[in-house]
């Protein structure tokens, strides 16, 4: 039995494995499989200011080895957030992040300083999402108004700030070094990469928002990447996720620089794959003789 | 994927399967605990062995629950179903079932008009089941060839009509004739249907007419069909006419057809 247990910005996690945002719910649909005690962590929903109902359907597309989606920040508001899910939630014995989102500085800093007098562990603020027309990737996709970004929500909160990255973009190190000198405690990679598939036969785009995000084991190999090179920008930790579907994925994005991992799509096929994914990693450090998870962290041996 | 001790506890075995026309696959499948808690209306979301990253969700067409079966009867569309129909008796079927929220159903000896429109028609059999003499059970089909089920029908004791749309057997046209003709005859307490989505809306419009409540089955492109991923939308109405955009695997897939945004 290895130990699982990692600790970043300050916060203990009893293992690296964390459901993403937008794949989990608020956590309660996930609640009649298993206990939810036995995650690292939950990323909840991305959550706005305002209720938003989203994309009109379909939402979703199967691709070669992932999904597209776009759902667009489907939400029931920050104060309905924090009434009738985060008490919940902080009462499942796991780490929870905060997932949320608004459309200028000023909403987002807003629904940071809510969220400060909450007894929430970590705020994920989520500048990447590719299914919103204001606010997310617009922020995400240019180091300057990221930065602005993160100054307004920085001065709203002194819990550990995690910034969750876009790689839709040309350099992901810009945008990382950016959030991470306005003080940014940690950042989260990747959210969803663009894309697109259209129905030969009626010539529509299965999406009927025509573009979605792509996710999935297709896009694991850009994680690694992306994450590779973030953790060699900055000094700050790296959450690290895109395509992780087994342990041994996991250990390879740790290795790559992340010091957690975040599970989203193979969770919309399997409810079990959180589970899974831990046990998974506990025996391939156990048979490779590694005592800790944490260990694995950015020890890539890169050419 | 691996099978884990995870995996296992989503196993069924396949128990039967049988090619029912061209296109359409009558599966039954061994799952004592889905069964057990199985309500007609829920639907069965199925994964298909191979490289899919998507579950496939079919409606429940037959719930037996001293065996411990589900039935499903679903139709070739892509490469899902095609994996799908190539299961045969014995082989392990990864499903998450039931799932959803089933029709609302009356005391069986109310009157009531089930309408199944193509690949709609499956999950209308339970609730004929349920109802027996008092259901009349209106079937549309392409084509007589295509349609399913119509002896499972029979035997449950209600009255069956047959639609088709090239006139090959029984009614020549949309199920909305016989419809109109059952409505006036001898008015029902509750219209159930399933099928395309212009039957449904021309369902749905002739039983506001009549101030019949009516239940429609909807379908939507669905990801994790728990109401997590949130991918499943359809608008419905809430409160004083707020549209809210509601989830067809949590919230539905029945839906009351007044709440629906047509
Ligand atoms: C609640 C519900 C109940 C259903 N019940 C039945 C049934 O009893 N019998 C039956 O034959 N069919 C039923 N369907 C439709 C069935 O889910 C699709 O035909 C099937 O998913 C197609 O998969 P595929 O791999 O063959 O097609 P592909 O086109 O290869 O599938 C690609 C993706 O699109 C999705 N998709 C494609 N068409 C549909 C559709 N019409 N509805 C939802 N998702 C779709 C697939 O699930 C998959 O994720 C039901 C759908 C829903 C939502
Ligand atoms: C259906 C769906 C909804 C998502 N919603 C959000 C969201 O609300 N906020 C967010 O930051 N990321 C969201 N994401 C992105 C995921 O959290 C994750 O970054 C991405 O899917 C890559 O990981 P994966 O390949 O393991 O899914 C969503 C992804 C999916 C598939
Ligand atoms: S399919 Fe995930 S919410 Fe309906």
């Amino acid at each position: 039995m290895a130990d699982l247990s990692v600790k970043i910005c300050g916060v203990e996690f009893k293992n690296p494995i964390i459901p993403a945002s937008g794949v989990f719910g608020y956590g309660r649909e996930y609640a009649q499989f298993y206990d939810l005690s036995r995650l690292g962590g939950i990323a909840a929903k991305g959550t706005t200011p305002k209720k938003q109902n989203g994309n009109p359907a379909p939402r979703i597309a199967e691709t070669p080895s992932g999904i597209l989606n776009s759902v667009g920040l489907q939400n029931p508001g920050m104060d309905a957030f924090l009434a009738d899910e985060l008490p919940w939630l902080l009462k499942q014995n796991t780490v929870i992040l905060a997932n949320f989102a608004g459309s200028s500085p000023e909403l987002c800093a807003e629904s940071a300083a809510k969220l400060d007098k909450t007894d929430v562990q970590m705020l994920e603020l989520n500048i990447s999402c590719p299914n919103v027309k204001n606010g997310g990737l617009a922020f995400g996709a240019d180091p300057k108004t990221a930065a602005g970004m993160v100054k307004a929500v920085r001065a709203a909160t002194t819990k550990p700030l995690v910034v969750k990255l876009s790689p839709n973009v040309t350099d992901i190190t810009e945008i990382a070094k950016a959030v991470e000198a306005e003080g940014a405690d940690a950042v989260s990679l990747i959210n969803t990469l663009l894309g697109m598939r259209i129905d030969l036969r009626t010539r529509r785009p299965i999406l009927r928002n025509n573009t979605g995000g792509l996710s999935g084991p297709a896009v694991f190999p850009v994680a690694v990447r992306m994450v590779w090179q973030v953790a060699n920008a900055v000094q700050i930790p790296v959450i690290g996720m895109g395509g992780v579907q087994s342990g041994k994925d996991a250990a390879e994005l740790m290795m790559a620089g992340a010091s957690a991992v975040q599970v989203g799509t193979a969770i919309v096929a399997d409810p079990y794959a959180p589970l899974r994914i831990i046990d998974e990693l506990n025996d391939w450090l156990d048979e490779n003789g590694i005592a800790t998870a944490a260990e694995l962290t950015k020890t890539v041996k890169a050419w | 994927m691996t099978n884990d001790k995870y995996t296992e506890k989503l196993m069924g075995t396949v128990r039967s399967m049988r090619k029912l026309t061209d296109a359409a696959w009558d599966m039954v499948i061994d799952c004592p605990e889905a069964a057990k808690k199985a309500v007609p209306g829920q639907f069965a979301h199925l994964l298909p062995e191979g490289n899919y990253s998507l579950r496939r969700p079919i409606s429940i067409c037959g719930i037996n629950k001293e065996e411990g079966t589900l039935r499903i009867v679903f139709e070739v569309r892509g490469e899902g179903t095609k994996t799908l129909a190539s299961y045969q008796a014995g082989d392990r079927v990864n499903l998450l079932a039931p799932l959803g929220h089933g029709f609302t159903l009356l005391p069986s000896d109310r009157r009531v008009i089930l309408i199944g429109g193509g690949i709609g028609t499956p999950p209308m059999l339970p609730l004929a089941q349920y109802y027996g003499e008092n259901a009349v059970c209106i079937c549309g089909s392409r084509t007589e060839k295509a349609a399913v089920l119509q002896e499972d029908f029979a035997k449950t004791g209600c009255k069956t009509i047959l639609c088709t749309d090239d006139g090959s057997a029984g009614v020549h046209g949309l199920v909305t004739v016989p419809l109109a003709e059952e409505l006036q005859a001898n008015r029902p307490e509750m219209i159930y249907a399933c099928g395309p989505m212009p039957m449904l809306r021309s369902v749905a419009a002739m039983a506001k007419e009549q101030g019949i409540p009516c239940e429609v089955s909807l379908e939507e492109r669905m990801g994790c069909g728990v109401g997590a991923c949130l991918v499943c939308a359809c608008n419905v109405y809430i409160n004083d006419g707020e549209i809210h955009a509601a989830h067809v695997c949590k919230d539905g897939p029945v839906f009351d057809a007044e709440r629906v945004v047509w």
